[in-house]
């Protein structure tokens, strides 16, 4: 009783900070037009590479700066949270219901099932992820369904390994030994004595996910494979940062930094959420 | 009056061809306890398993029958077999901590089989499991079925365990070594509990344990095991009166007691063990012969 109280207490601040910038950042994604202060996209060469408010020479209203093209860099990464979170939760859930199913069914079945499954993920597995996406969205044609269809179809195999350890020490269980003989299918035992002990797992990995998600998709933008070039992206402001970076540091170090938390804060959340998840540690 | 179980004959052997079951011939009359007493290794477990179609998949059977209530398991339809099994039998497990499911409520967990399986109300599954509850004596029982089972302790589990059991009316339930886990004290009121509820709901049971102290207490008949093979059988009382195979004998003197407690443990002597082995030899060979 009392260690899980402690847990609690431990976890507490964590999940705050990181669930905080989460809810942030999304609600800011969402409300991306009411919360930014100026266009994205509005061009003004009198004003290039504004620095960020508190050194000489900043202007009001441009909060970070802005780019060599004299966009605002704080608009920029609030519109461009949008396709990152987009991205995020799109990819994340289905490489999560792909991953988790094929998993689930690998541990607990075993046999054929097991061994079939288990090679498609040492293969896939051989490739090297951005390598893989790259080439995916080369093949698929840039676009947001392409950049999700890509990580979704390389990022599958994590929920896929890790259920499927998680599901086989659970089929052998003396509980679910309990629910055969009392004449369970084999599905049925699958869906109610195994999947209810590996949702925690899935949940922290989901949030994981998600942070991995976002790294790919700035890749993807950073080499510009991602979605059309208009559209603000992390990766893409970041790509342009590295072009000014020594008349315009900020260019690139506010849209890496926002991209650590968020992916930080991704990973954190996640281990937060599977403690709540989790009774016997609750 | 037919056996409630009858294992005929049965033999379960590994991938590597050890036999782990050797002919075993034993049966349960309906509303008697049956004790299966061996060593750890000598199958008492796994003959358990085999009547309740839970093997581990490695282990075959290769010869005999097991009619559990007129019905050859042999020879039933897999499903058939299954719903035969839930419908009939239970099982009172060994470790009460890793037999129930963490991450469900003890009610629904123990009401689930009840109103999925055998179709019963959520209301007369509900009555009933509070009923039970109330006779391991369970004295809150909206608590316990509320808790998670890691809320309650180890005895309390099995006593969540043994009114799970007890709540289909089974006509056969499987206790495998249920006060193994269990610290000294509670097992005795396990025991007792065990006992009393075979007794009003005149279940048979198939109880498998390594104690005799606990075997004494609890059986009508005996069933004594080593290396797969049924050495002994009887009745329970005429069994501790005169044991007739050496290796009763020897298991008997081998258990400790607390009128004696600076006595050095006794292991079995080893004469007894060199003719099992020499008896276990045979049998394997004369088994061998016909099977090619």
């Amino acid at each position: 009783m009392d260690e899980a109280r402690i847990a609690r207490r431990g976890l507490g601040p964590r999940l705050w900070l990181a669930g905080g910038w989460l809810l942030l950042a999304l609600l800011a994604a969402i409300f991306a037009p009411l919360v930014a202060p100026q266009d994205p996209l509005a061009q003004d060469l009198m004003l290039e590479r504004l620095p960020p408010f508190w050194m000489s020479g900043a202007e009001p209203g441009y909060w970070l700066g802005t780019d060599s093209l004299g966009r605002d860099l704080l608009s920029r990464l609030i519109f461009g949270g949008r396709i990152a979170f987009i991205v995020a939760f799109a990819a994340a859930i289905a490489a999560c219901l792909v991953g988790s199913t094929l998993g689930l069914i690998a541990g607990y079945f075993g046999g054929w099932a097991d061994r079939i499954i288990s090679r498609i993920v040492d293969v896939w597995m051989a490739f090297p992820p951005v390598l893989f996406a790259i080439l995916l969205v080369a093949v698929l044609g840039t676009g947001l369904s392409s950049v999700i269809l890509a990580i979704a179809i390389i990022d599958w195999t994590r929920f896929c390994r890790v259920i499927r350890a998680e599901a086989m020490g659970q089929s052998r269980m003396d509980y679910v030994e309990n629910a055969r003989i009392a004449g369970y299918g084999r599905i049925g035992i699958m869906l109610r004595e195994v999947l209810p002990n590996v949702v925690p797992s899935i949940v922290a990995l989901l949030s994981l996910e998600m942070g991995i998600a976002i790294i790919v998709e700035a890749i993807l933008s950073f080499v510009n494979l991602s979605i059309s070039t208009d559209d603000p992206t992390w990766g893409g402001i970041i790509a342009e940062g590295r072009l000014s970076i020594h008349q315009a540091w900020w260019v690139l170090v506010f849209p890496l930094i926002t991209l650590i938390l968020t992916v930080l804060s991704f990973s954190q959340f996640g281990e937060a959420l599977k403690t709540r998840f989790d009774p016997v540690l609750r | 009056m037919s056996a409630c179980l009858d294992i005929a004959n049965l033999s379960a052997v590994l991938p590597n061809g050890l036999r782990v079951l050797r002919s075993v011939s034993l049966s349960v009359q309906p509303g008697e306890v049956r004790a299966l007493v061996g060593e750890s290794g000598a199958g008492k477990t796994m003959i358990g398993k085999a009547v309740l179609g839970v093997l581990p998949s490695s282990v075959r059977i290769v010869e005999g029958t097991m009619t559990l209530e007129g019905e050859d398991l042999g020879r039933l339809h897999p499903k058939a077999r299954r719903t035969l099994i839930g419908a009939r039998t239970a099982l009172i497990p060994q470790d009460p901590l890793t037999a129930l499911n963490p991450s469900r409520r003890i009610g629904p967990q123990m009401t689930d089989r009840l109103v999925r399986i055998l179709g019963w109300s959520t209301q007369k599954a509900d009555t009933r499991i509070r009923q039970l509850l109330d006779e391991v004596q369970i004295r809150d029982p909206d608590r316990v079925l509320k808790s998670y089972p890691h809320e309650l302790s180890g005895g309390m589990r099995q006593r969540v365990l043994i009114a799970a059991a007890f709540a289909a009316e089974p006509r056969l339930i499987v206790a495998d070594e249920p006060t193994t886990a269990l610290d000294v004290t509670v097992q005795k009121q396990i025991l007792r509990l065990i006992a009393e509820l075979q007794r009003e709901h005149g279940t048979a049971i198939l109880f498998v344990t390594h104690d005799l102290g606990v075997v004494a207490k609890i059986s009508q008949k005996v069933s004594v095991l080593y290396a797969g093979k049924v050495v002994e059988e009887a009745d329970t009382a005429a069994l501790f009166a005169s044991p007739r195979h050496p290796y009763t004998r020897a298991l008997m003197a081998a258990t400790p007691r607390y009128t004696d407690p600076f006595a050095s443990l006794k292991p079995v002597d080893e004469t007894v063990l060199a003719g099992l082995a020499a008896e276990i030899t045979a049998a394997d060979q004369a088994w061998r012969r016909p099977h090619g």
